[in-house]
C-alpha cells in the first residue's frame, strides 16, 4: 500500500497538462536523437543537459524532459539497428543480429512494432521492479558508512572495467583518468587548489559536462570525419506499417524472461545496458536451440534484446537511485543530470525528497506508455529522419554541443577543453580504451575520496578499517570478482559477430 | 602493437608526472598532512601499473586512417578552437556560419553544399536557441571593438594570449 501511496504522490508531482506536454515533446526528441546514427542515449542526453539548464526549468520538469528523452533515445536505437545495421549505442548492437536480416526479409515495419512492443514490456516491468526494490535497498544503504561507501565505488568501477573492454587494463586506466581529473581544483577541506598548475580556470574542476559533451558528441565528429558519413543510407524499404499481433503472442514469454534478465544485470553496479541485452538475447537463444533460427531474423531474436535492453537501462535505475552510483554509461549521463540540478541520488533522496524520487517513477511510467503510442503509428516518420545526412546532422550536433556549454558557463576555456576532450574521445575509442569509466571517475571521484578521507579520519588512518564490516568484505570480494573473472569469461561471454551484407 | 606501446608509454609519463605534482599538493592545518594527498597518490600508482601492463601486454594496432583524414581532422579541430574564441566577440551567426560550413565540408568534401549547410544551420540553429528556447546569451552579431578580435584569436597562441 505504501507504493501506491509514494505513486500517487509522484502521479500528483508529474502527471500536470505542462509535464505531460514535455513528456511529449522529450519522447519525440529522444526517439529521433535516438534514431539518428551515431547519436545514442548517452551523447544525446548529454547535449541537452546544458541547453535544458539554461532554460532554467525546475527539476521535476527538468527531470520529466530528460527521461522522456532518454527512454525516447532507448526506443530510438532499434530503428537503426534495423535499418541500417547500425547499433545506435552498444546496447542496441544485438538488436542488429536479428532486426537487420528480418528487414531484409521485407518485414521492416513488423521488426519495427515488435521491438517497440518488447521494449514497452522490458522497460515497464523494469519500472515495477525499481518501485518494489528501491526502497527496500535504500533501507540496507543507511547501514553504509565511508568504509562501505569507498567499497560500493571500487565496486562500480572494477564491474565496469570487467565488462567495457576487452583489455581489463585500459578500462581501468580510463577509470584512473577520470579520478585524476576529478582531483583538479579546490580541495574541500584545505581551501587550497590541487593540481590546477596555477591555471585560475582550473580552481573550479573540470565540469563533468564539458566532459561528458566532449567525449561524446565531439568525438563523434571526428568519426564521421574519418568515415565521410558512409553507410548511412537505408538499404531496405518500408512498405506498410502494421500491428503483428501474432508475433507479439508468440513470443510473450521471451519477452518477460528477457525483461527479468535484463533487470538483474541492470541491477549490477556498472554493468549496464549492454550486459543486459547481451544476456537476455544468448538466453533466448539456448532455450530456442540451434532449430529456434537465431541470426537469421525470427521474432524472438528481435524481442530479446530489446526487452533486456530496456529493462536493465530501468534496472540500472536501482544502484544509481539509492546508492549513487550509476549502473551503466546513460545512467552515468542521468547522475550528470541529478546533479547538475542540484539532487543527490543516495538513500536520504527517498526519506527527504520523496517528490523527486517518485516523480520520476511516475514519469518513467508515462513516458513509457507516450512512446508506445507514438512509436506504433509515427513510426514512418522516424524513419525519415534517418535521412538527414551525416555533412548536415554531424556540424549541427557540433554546433549545438558549443551553445550548450557557452550558455552554461560562458567561458572559451570551457569551449576549448571540450575540443580537448573530444579529441582524446577519438584516441581512446581508437585504442578500444572505454570512455564510460572516465565520465564515471570525473563524476564519482569527488565522493569517492570524501568516502576514503572520512574512513582514514575515523580510523585515525588504519587502513584495515576499509575491511572492517561484513558488507565492505562482501563489497571487495565482488570487486576482485568483477574485475577477475571477466578475463576468465571471455571465451564462454564472446559476442558473436555483426551480421554483414 | 607500437600504438599501444606509444600510448602505454604517454600514460605512464603523465602519471609519474601526476604522482610528482600529487606530493607537491599544498596542505594546512586544517586538510591533515597527507589526506588531500592520499588519493591522487593512489590514482597515480593504479595509473602507472595499467600503463606499464598496456606497454608489456600490447594490443594489435586499430586501423589508423591515412593522412589527408588526418589533415581533415586537424583542420576540424583548429577551426573549433577558432569558433569556441570568436563565439563570444563575434556573435552566434557570423562564426557558426564558417565553422559549419567547413565542418559539413571535411565530412562532405561539397563546396556547395557545405555553404548552404552552413548559412542553413547558423539560421536555422539561432531561430531554434533564440526565439524557441530563449537562451539569452545567444546574440546574433557584434561588431568588435579595435583590438578585440585579436586578443580573443591570441589566447590560441602559446605564451602570447591567455588571462
Amino acid at each position: 500500500m505504501d507504493i501506491l501511496s509514494n505513486l500517487a504522490l509522484g502521479f500528483g508531482v508529474a502527471l500536470s497538462p505542462y509535464t505531460l506536454f514535455l513528456a511529449v515533446c522529450g519522447c519525440f526528441l529522444g526517439t529521433i536523437i535516438g534514431a539518428l546514427p551515431g547519436l545514442g542515449p548517452s551523447n544525446g542526453v548529454a547535449i541537452l543537459i546544458p541547453i535544458t539548464f539554461t532554460l532554467g526549468l525546475d527539476a521535476t520538469s527538468a527531470l520529466v524532459l530528460m527521461t522522456s528523452v532518454y527512454y525516447g533515445a532507448m526506443y530510438g536505437g532499434r530503428i537503426s539497428s534495423i535499418l541500417l545495421n547500425i547499433p545506435g549505442d552498444e546496447p542496441a548492437l544485438m538488436t542488429t543480429l536479428d532486426g537487420y536480416p528480418m528487414a531484409k526479409q521485407g518485414r521492416a515495419g513488423d521488426a519495427l512494432v515488435l521491438s517497440g512492443v518488447a521494449s514497452f514490456v522490458g522497460a515497464l516491468l523494469a519500472t515495477i521492479g525499481l518501485m518494489l526494490l528501491a526502497p527496500s535497498l535504500a533501507r540496507v544503504a543507511f547501514l553504509f558508512g565511508p568504509a562501505e561507501y569507498f567499497a560500493l565505488y571500487l565496486l562500480a568501477f572494477c564491474t565496469l572495467g570487467g565488462m567495457a573492454s576487452n583489455n581489463q587494463a585500459k578500462a581501468a586506466l580510463a577509470a584512473c583518468m577520470g579520478l585524476g581529473i576529478a582531483m583538479i581544483g579546490v580541495d574541500s577541506s584545505s581551501g587550497l587548489p590541487r593540481l590546477t598548475g596555477g591555471s585560475l580556470h582550473l580552481f573550479d574542476g573540470v565540469d563533468f559536462l564539458v566532459a561528458i559533451v566532449g567525449l561524446f558528441a565531439i568525438a563523434e565528429l571526428f568519426f564521421f570525419i574519418e568515415s565521410h558519413g558512409k553507410g548511412s543510407s537505408i538499404g531496405v524499404a518500408l512498405d506498410k506499417v502494421r500491428v503483428p499481433w501474432k508475433d507479439i503472442f508468440d513470443t510473450k514469454w521471451t519477452m518477460l524472461r528477457s525483461s527479468g534478465v535484463g533487470f538483474v544485470a541492470g541491477i549490477l553496479p556498472g554493468a549496464g545496458a549492454s550486459l543486459g541485452s547481451f544476456l537476455a538475447y544468448m538466453t533466448e537463444k539456448s532455450i530456442a536451440g540451434p532449430n529456434g533460427g537465431f541470426g537469421t531474423g525470427v521474432p524472438k531474436g528481435v524481442a530479446a534484446p530489446e526487452a533486456g535492453n530496456n529493462a536493465a537501462a530501468g534496472g540500472a535505475l536501482v544502484p544509481m537511485l539509492t546508492l549513487g552510483v550509476p549502473g551503466s554509461g546513460t545512467t552515468a549521463v542521468l547522475l550528470a543530470l541529478l546533479m547538475t540540478l542540484n539532487i543527490t541520488p543516495g538513500p536520504t533522496l527517498f526519506t527527504e525528497r520523496p517528490e523527486v524520487v517518485w516523480g520520476l517513477i511516475a514519469s518513467l511510467l508515462i513516458a513509457n506508455v507516450v512512446l508506445l503510442l507514438m512509436n506504433v503509428p509515427m513510426v514512418k516518420i522516424f524513419v525519415k529522419v534517418l535521412m538527414v545526412p551525416a555533412w548536415i546532422l554531424l556540424p549541427g550536433v557540433t554546433m549545438i554541443s558549443f551553445v550548450g556549454i557557452f550558455s552554461l558557463t560562458g567561458s572559451y576555456f570551457d569551449m576549448l577543453m571540450m575540443i580537448g576532450f573530444g579529441v582524446l574521445g577519438y584516441f581512446l575509442r581508437k585504442l578500444d580504451v572505454p570512455t564510460v569509466p572516465v565520465i564515471l571517475g570525473i563524476l564519482l571521484g569527488g565522493n569517492m575520496e570524501d568516502a576514503l578521507r572520512r574512513a582514514m579520519i575515523l580510523s585515525d588512518g588504519d587502513v584495515t578499517y576499509l575491511f572492517s564490516s561484513p558488507i565492505s568484505i562482501g563489497l571487495w570480494v565482488a570487486a576482485i570478482l568483477g574485475f577477475v573473472a571477466p578475463m576468465f569469461l571471455r571465451n564462454v561471454l564472446k559476442k558473436p559477430p555483426a551480421i554483414t551484407d | 602493437m607500437a600504438s599501444d606501446r606509444i600510448f602505454g608509454l604517454i600514460t605512464l609519463i603523465t602519471a609519474v608526472a601526476y604522482i610528482a605534482a600529487a606530493t607537491q599538493i599544498q596542505t594546512n592545518f586544517f586538510s591533515g598532512e597527507f589526506l588531500p594527498k592520499l588519493f591522487p597518490l593512489l590514482i597515480g600508482g593504479v595509473a602507472a601499473i595499467c600503463s606499464l601492463s598496456i606497454i608489456f601486454r600490447a594490443d594489435p594496432d586499430p586501423d589508423w586512417p591515412g593522412g589527408p583524414t588526418w589533415i581533415s581532422m586537424a583542420i576540424a579541430v583548429v577551426v573549433l578552437a577558432i569558433y569556441a574564441v570568436l563565439l563570444k566577440p563575434l556573435g552566434f551567426i557570423g562564426p557558426t556560419i564558417f565553422a559549419a560550413g567547413i565542418l559539413s565540408y571535411q565530412i562532405s568534401f561539397r563546396p556547395v553544399a557545405s555553404i548552404l549547410s552552413g548559412f542553413g544551420l547558423s539560421l536555422g540553429l539561432f531561430v531554434l536557441f533564440k526565439y524557441a528556447l530563449g537562451l539569452g546569451n545567444i546574440v546574433a552579431y557584434r561588431i568588435p571593438k579595435e583590438g578585440q578580435l585579436w586578443d580573443a584569436l591570441a589566447i590560441l597562441i602559446p605564451f602570447v594570449g591567455g588571462h
